[in-house]
């Protein structure tokens, strides 16, 4: 029987390869060009009307010369090592608070659990630029957090958090906060309580219960949320953009200077190739978790 | 609950909307100083409102967030009824892996690469480029969720309705598309939602003349706090929850209400 829901998918596989393949191959191309004050901004430019001459000297003018400068120039290394730590560190982080939010979550009352999840959900659609810029309030040297600290005594002067690698992990944790939450408590729900009870009857305090019995049942959640969490957490710019020093790098604040203030686009293109290079199994073991961030969302 | 639980869900809790709080708080303060306190006033929505750029950013993030959310609501619905009934099609897994790439891949290059591509066919960038970046971004959140919400139907449904003899597109019509109509318009408010909190990849794919919300915003916010974008914010915060709160209403109604029925 033909399906007539296949045809179906023409248009949007159209799409995708229109909007989704065809700027990742472009991508790849301009990241192995040199830049040019010309418009666009990058050599070589592939002259179609030429054939297949053309084709050939397109692709003996292709360098990897942006590639070169990446690994050789200690500014980019260091943006990339300073991204993966401080993704990890906050997923890290992240997985020490988020679980036993989740665990309550799902210990919670049936009744109130939908009103729990709706609670967590509504911050994480809400303006991911609004939320971080609430913190600038409250982490600038005269705002809110050390003016509290000021008048308890606890420090002596204003607090230096924003700016810092410190001030960066604080937006992280809050901003991933939901990504790591929803899919541990979409496992934790699942769980057969009788699993647990059966080992209180054995004898298993409460923390021995979570520690053998609903923790390894959980780490699928876990291993989703970590996932869910440190790929976009890699590519971050509007985090250290607005919290981070001028001395903090990562790779997307990199990726997005190269392109807007130094208009170097095969640079850039080549920080872009980086960063998948360096996501690219993350994001493989994402997808076969079969956590998804609108199942999340949802 | 134990007390741990108890005390991990408030603070959890504290710390998710604490910040929001203070936020809305201060956009009702009297004071030019965010962070001090001048007591109640609305001043701030006054100055909101007779701002011209901002409210003129306001308008482009609102006719791309439809026009991007109605593309992707389509396309996205489509891609779900091909993967959800289409069987093993040729190109399947090429197919289900692109519908996956925007939805993972860091904002930054996916930015970059649609830019890239304008830029290579020599497309004008404004309006259109917004409109076709933030439906692209859309498409496979769209596709998650009616493929969810697919998976759920009684396939029984649509035999019968074939077995009294009616043709495909009318089985679609009057049986498949009235239940997942919620899913899919939820799809469409997360799809326009993601669309209006862009900063991203708006700045990227953007032309002279189109300047969203967010981006105008974030131009705002660099040069430091103020209380006109808590205003903005205070807004922007009641609008997305309440659209939030109706798309996980609709998507989570006819689930149980068809348990019920059962």
């Amino acid at each position: 029987m033909i399906r007539p829901a296949r045809l179906l998918a023409l248009v949007p596989a159209l799409w995708l390869g229109a909007f989704v393949l065809l700027p990742g191959l472009i991508i790849l191309k301009i990241s192995l060009s040199s830049a040019a004050t010309a418009q666009p901004p990058y050599l070589p430019v592939l002259d179609w009307s030429a054939g297949l001459e053309g084709w050939s000297s397109f692709l003996e003018a292709l360098d990897f010369t942006n590639f070169e400068t990446l690994l050789s120039d200690t500014l980019y290394r260091d943006a990339a090592l300073s991204s993966l730590a401080l993704a990890g560190l906050a997923t890290l982080i992240l997985a020490l608070i988020g679980t036993p939010i989740a665990h309550a979550m799902a210990r919670a009352p049936e009744r109130a659990q939908p009103l729990l999840v709706a609670l967590v959900i509504v911050p994480f659609w809400t303006s991911f630029l609004i939320r971080i810029y609430a913190w600038i309030a409250i982490l600038k040297p005269e705002g809110l957090l050390s003016g509290a600290l000021l008048r308890l005594g606890l420090v002596d002067r204003p607090l230096e958090v924003l700016g810092t690698q410190g001030a960066i992990l604080i937006g992280l944790t809050y901003a991933y906060l939901p990504f790591m939450v929803l899919p541990l408590y979409a496992v934790m729900a699942r769980l057969d309580p009788h699993l647990r009870e059966a080992a209180a009857d054995l004898g298993a305090s409460p923390a021995r219960v979570f520690w053998s019995v609903t923790l390894p049942l959980a780490r699928l959640g876990l291993m989703a949320g970590a996932l869910l969490c440190f790929v976009p957490m890699v590519g971050e710019f509007i985090i250290p953009d607005l919290l981070g020093g001028s001395d903090t790098l990562m790779l997307g604040r990199v990726l997005w200077s190269e392109f807007f203030s130094n208009r170097d686009w095969p640079l850039a293109s080549a920080v872009a190739i980086l960063m998948l290079a360096l996501l690219v199994v993350p994001m493989v073991l994402l997808r076969d978790s079969g956590a998804r961030p609108g199942e999340a969302g949802r | 609950m134990s007390v741990f639980g108890r005390l991990s869900l408030s603070l959890g809790l504290a710390f998710l909307y604490g910040p929001i709080f203070v936020l809305v708080a201060y956009s009702f303060n009297a004071s030019a100083l965010v962070t001090v306190w001048g007591g109640f006033s609305t001043r701030w929505y006054g100055v909101l409102f007779a701002d011209g750029p901002l409210l003129a950013a306001a308008t482009v993030s609102l006719h791309v967030g439809v026009a991007a959310a109605a593309l992707a609501t389509l396309f996205g619905t489509f891609a779900a009824l091909a993967l959800d009934r289409g069987g093993r099609f040729p190109g399947r897994p090429v197919f289900g892996g692109l519908l996956y790439v925007p939805m993972v891949m860091p904002e930054v290059v996916t930015g970059l690469a649609l830019l890239l591509l304008f830029v290579g066919t020599g497309f004008e960038r404004g309006l259109v480029t917004l409109v076709v970046a933030h439906a692209t971004l859309g498409l496979g959140f769209v596709a998650v969720i009616v493929g969810a919400r697919l998976k759920g139907i009684d396939r029984a449904l649509e035999e019968a309705a074939a077995d009294l003899g009616a043709g495909p597109l009318r089985v679609f019509a009057t049986v498949t598309l009235p239940l997942i109509a919620p899913a899919v318009a939820a799809g469409f408010l997360l799809a326009f939602t993601l669309s209006l909190d862009d900063l991203v990849i708006a700045s990227f794919v953007t032309g002279p003349g189109a300047t969203t919300l967010p981006m105008r915003l974030y131009s705002q916010v660099r040069l430091g706090v103020n209380p006109e974008i808590n205003a903005a914010s205070t807004l922007l915060v009641g609008g997305v929850t309440t659209i939030v709160l109706t798309a996980s209403w609709l998507s989570a109604r006819p689930a149980r209400s068809s348990v019920k029925s059962v």
